[in-house]
């Protein structure tokens, strides 16, 4: 065998790769599923925070910081690993999957309250000044007025984090979730070769390369002008 | 004449930032259709004494009625009061994500309940007292600064207020775009609005208003009609603040 013989046998092998298809493409939904989770409950935690935060009750912001600077500090696989393994320990048990989805929705909230407050005090004070001088409450103003303009401004900041969070569902393989990298990893020690690796790749740029693209467009598509 | 009872009945309002002591004991009266303007050097506390009317700033004490509402009191529905008392801001604050027509109507739908068909044809009504009817559909960013506030001014008629505020309207105006807002609130006092207006323009005040009120550190040093105010002030801080603006 020559060395491309073994590289391609290594990393592209057709009977291996066969398969372990299957296994990727479950792998594949698995991902989506657990990312959609994420980006959902992660975005939604994270606007609540920065809605409660702008009723600036002191103690509470307090409180909001030290959470979203807590989860900002800590290595996303190092909440995963805590949550799998710790809290069992503490009579709660938890599955892989939602030990995975509970972190990274953790850190997508943190992250993403950063950015949503950052967009609420980037409007100007004159527009809550005249939302308020109609009458409109203070929900109001902030529901019809504030957060579409905020919101508006950081999307293309919000897209990016959401893609780089998302892309951390690979760490949920450590705790046992057959996600794509999962799948990937135990077809590579069932089958003794990386092919399933290679299908691994593959399904990651299939699922987030269009992401990608989707990304760049709503970078463009939002760019403010006022 | 029948003595109606003032539209604005501002009593003794201090205002203090901190340390910093803005408004020094206030009194403004407004009676009903009167056009009162309000002069006076920067940082004298124009603006504050207006913010203060529809309860944007908290007087730190005093007294405010608005049509007989009291605005200070903890009893009173504050987002009801504002509906009566229109305010009109130096930059426009048009809500930018929205068209002409949303602006408007917004209040009208979520403050008063109109259905959007209702809310709709009032806002139409009002950006028509404006002359804007046929830029109902534009956003903020596509009109000019005169257009917009002429707008705004239409957000705020279209609630119906009992008088209008407005803080320095065409300030921030190319001089050709001011002659169009001076002409939509030339024609609100016509229609019989109560208005009072913080502006430094003098020719208009000089045309249309009914009482020239002048401030200065925090206090209203003078006030009477303007052939008075403008033609013998009485005070040396008014004779010095009129010289300042002619020379302007
Ligand atoms: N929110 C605030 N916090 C602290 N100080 C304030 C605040 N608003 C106004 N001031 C101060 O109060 C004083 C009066 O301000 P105000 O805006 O009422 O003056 P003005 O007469 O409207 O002046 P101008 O002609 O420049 O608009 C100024 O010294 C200003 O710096
Ligand atoms: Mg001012």
């Amino acid at each position: 065998m020559t060395g491309l013989d073994r590289f391609l046998d290594s990393f592209f092998n057709l009977r291996v790769a066969v398969e372990y298809l299957p296994k990727i493409i479950d792998g594949f939904w698995l991902t989506i599923l657990l990312a959609f989770c994420i980006i959902l409950s992660g975005l939604a935690a994270g606007l609540a925070l920065a809605v409660l935060r702008s009723l600036g009750i002191r103690p509470v912001n307090w409180l909001i910081i030290f959470v979203v600077d807590l989860f900002r500090a800590l290595p996303p696989l190092v909440i995963i690993v805590l949550l799998y393994f710790g809290l069992p320990a503490a009579g709660l048990s938890i599955s892989g999957f939602a030990s995975a989805w509970l972190s990274l929705a953790l850190v997508l909230m943190a992250f993403s309250e950063e950015i949503f407050w950052a967009g609420i005090t980037a409007v100007p004070r004159g527009q809550w000044e005249a939302a308020r001088s109609t009458g409109l409450t203070f929900a109001a103003t902030l529901g019809h007025v504030v957060l579409p303009q905020a919101v508006r401004m950081v999307v293309p900041p919000l897209t990016n984090r959401t893609i780089a969070i998302t892309k951390g569902t690979a760490l949920a393989s450590v705790v046992a979730v057959p996600e794509i990298l999962g799948a990937a990893q135990a077809g590579v020690s069932f089958s003794f070769n990386p092919t399933p690796l290679t299908l691994g790749a593959l399904a990651y740029v299939v699922l987030f390369f269009p992401v990608v693209i989707l990304g760049r467009w709503i970078e463009t598509r939002f760019a403010w002008k006022r | 004449m029948a003595q109606t009872p003032p539209i604005v009945a501002a009593h003794g309002i201090h205002k203090h930032f901190g340390t910093l002591h803005v408004l020094k004991g206030v009194d403004l009266m407004v009676a009903e259709r009167e056009l009162v303007f309000v002069i006076g050097p920067s940082g004298s506390g124009k603006s504050t004494l207006l913010r203060c009317l529809n309860r944007l700033e908290e007087p730190s004490s005093g007294s405010i009625t608005v049509d007989g509402i009291d605005m200070l009191s903890r009893s009173t529905d504050i987002n009801a009061a504002r509906q009566r008392v229109g305010m009109v801001f130096q930059s426009f604050n048009l809500y930018p994500h929205m068209t002409a027509l949303g602006n408007v109507a917004l209040a009208l739908r979520k403050v008063q309940g109109k259905s959007r068909a209702e809310a709709e044809a009032r806002a139409r009504a009002a950006l028509d007292r404006v002359h804007l009817a046929d830029r109902a559909g534009h956003f903020p960013g596509q009109l000019s600064g005169g257009q917009q506030q002429r707008v705004a001014i239409a957000r705020a008629i279209a609630l119906e207020p009992r008088v209008m505020l407005f803080d320095e309207p065409t300030s921030a105006l190319d001089p050709e775009l001011v002659g169009g807002v001076l002409a939509a609130m030339r024609e609100l006092r016509e229609d019989g609005m109560t208005m009072v207006v913080v502006s430094h323009e003098m020719g208009f005040a000089k045309a249309a208003a009914d009482r020239v009120v002048f401030m200065a550190d925090g206090l209203v040093v003078e006030q009477g009609p303007p052939a008075e105010l403008f033609g013998a002030p009485r005070h040396e801080r008014t004779r010095a603040f009129l010289g300042q603006i002619e020379r302007h």
